[in-house]
């Protein structure tokens, strides 16, 4: 016995829904977007933050997974020194396509207040960010938004992802070349 | 009278100097303290100098002595905790380096300072058979300063790569870092053909690229996301005009540049 009486004759009636492959494929991606556990500094406090009860990242089906194999998203939460810089790229390298990063905080942005020898001044040096967030450290509010951010932009992407560009890192002379 | 001065041109020579500028420095006394005399008279003629700076006694020997000196103060003197080791660079000024140790008798609540000096391109030798905490204190003296220490177990780089070049905390080492510095990570990971595309870093929080449509929108002439840049389409900026002022037209005096 059907629970519910289904409208076979009416328009949009049938238990049919039609959409795009883009749009189903990208419905799947942003809804469970799984970032590494991956902290730096201060910042990565923030980031606990938001997976603990009160911020609740669970609720946006975001779920911190701890190989770089399972992850989608890595969150650059602090400053990135020069000594470690080879293996926060070694670790956007082990993640398995589609990939997003955000880059978190003033010191992964741009190396903030850390202008010294031994900082990276910005990790789109290396790595490229799609989502920057600025703050020192951002809330876990803000956290959120960005999250929020990232699945609008997946939204809007194609579900095939080799033509979706990544960002250039740019020189300062405005020669530009695509790294992946 | 005052004599009288051509005020022409004031700024071609600095004509204030701080002529009665004193470098404060701390107060030394002499060692009155019954502790630390016995202190002194324990270490005997390894002392070259001996004083009390705010209560503490400091200490100066000779750079190769120091292994005896910190040795008698264990075993002797209950100074039991070496709790901070490393150097001042003094290189320009006298060619030669500042070590000292920081000791401290937890029974007597006393702490003593042990300072020699070192000159550049010699070598110390390790206290790490007395305290283990030298350790990584003598590791971060080699890695800032490029100290050699004699007998260490293990000297290596502790807080700076292995592969880095220059040791930081000279006096001639540049905050913002050598050339080395610099590119290390782009050598590392892409590989020294990569510095041209990456480019240098930017040092400066205000940057504005001009060319970059990603990351930085344009004021009063909106391009869309990520298009390329075409110098011919730059327009002036328009402002909106207000009932009492009109921001557009020109008034008589303005600056073609910032000065």
């Amino acid at each position: 016995m059907a629970q519910h009486q289904v409208n076979y004759a009416s328009s949009a009636g049938l238990p049919i829904a039609l959409t795009s492959v883009d749009k189903l494929v990208n419905w799947g991606r942003s809804n469970s977007l799984w970032p590494l556990t991956y902290g730096l500094a201060c910042c990565a406090i923030e980031m606990m933050a938001s997976g603990a009860s009160r911020y609740d990242f669970d609720r946006m089906g975001t779920i911190f997974r701890a190989s770089p194999r399972q992850a989608d998203v890595m969150i650059l939460a602090g400053t990135l020194s020069k000594k470690h810089s080879e293996f926060a790229r070694r670790l956007y390298d082990q993640m398995t396509e589609p990939k997003w990063v955000i880059s978190m905080g003033s010191c992964a942005n741009t190396g903030g207040m850390f202008n010294t020898y031994a900082t990276v001044q910005g990790v789109d040096r290396i790595i490229p960010v799609d989502i920057y967030l600025p703050g020192c450290a951002p809330r876990p509010e803000t956290l959120q938004y960005a999250m929020m951010m990232l699945q609008k932009k997946i939204r809007r992407e194609s579900a095939d992802m080799k033509k979706n560009t990544k960002q250039d890192l740019t020189t300062q002379t405005g020669k530009r070349a695509r790294l992946i | 009278m005052r004599k009288y001065v051509p005020k022409d041109n004031v700024q071609k020579k600095a004509y204030y100097t701080d002529r009665f500028h004193v470098v404060p420095r701390v107060p030394r006394e002499k060692v009155i303290d019954t502790h630390f005399e016995a202190t002194v008279f324990n270490l005997g003629d390894y002392v070259k100098d001996s004083y009390i700076e705010i209560g503490q006694l400091v200490v100066h020997i000779d750079a190769s002595e120091n292994f005896a000196v910190l040795k008698i103060l264990k075993e002797q003197c209950g100074y039991t905790q070496c709790s901070e080791q490393s150097a001042v660079d003094y290189l320009a000024k006298d060619g030669e380096f500042e070590l000292f140790w920081q000791m401290l008798n937890v029974n007597e609540a006393k702490r003593v300072r042990v300072v020699c000096r070192l000159k550049e391109g010699l070598a110390i030798e390790s206290v790490e058979p007395l305290f283990k905490s030298a350790n990584f204190a003598e590791r971060e003296m080699f890695d800032m300063f490029g100290i050699k220490v004699n007998n260490h177990p293990f000297l290596k780089r502790i807080l700076m790569p292995d592969d880095w070049e220059g040791h930081p905390l000279l006096k001639t080492y540049p905050l913002f870092g050598d050339e080395f510095a610099s590119w290390y990570e782009v050598d590392k990971i892409f590989g020294k053909e990569y510095r041209d595309i990456i480019g240098p870093e930017n040092r400066d929080p205000g940057k504005i690229d001009i060319e970059d449509t990603k990351r930085f929108s344009r004021v009063g002439y909106e391009v869309p996301f990520g298009t390329e840049y075409n110098a011919d389409e730059e327009v002036d900026i328009a402002y909106s005009e207000t009932a009492l002022v009109n921001y557009n037209k020109k008034t008589s005096k303005q600056l073609d540049e910032r000065r």
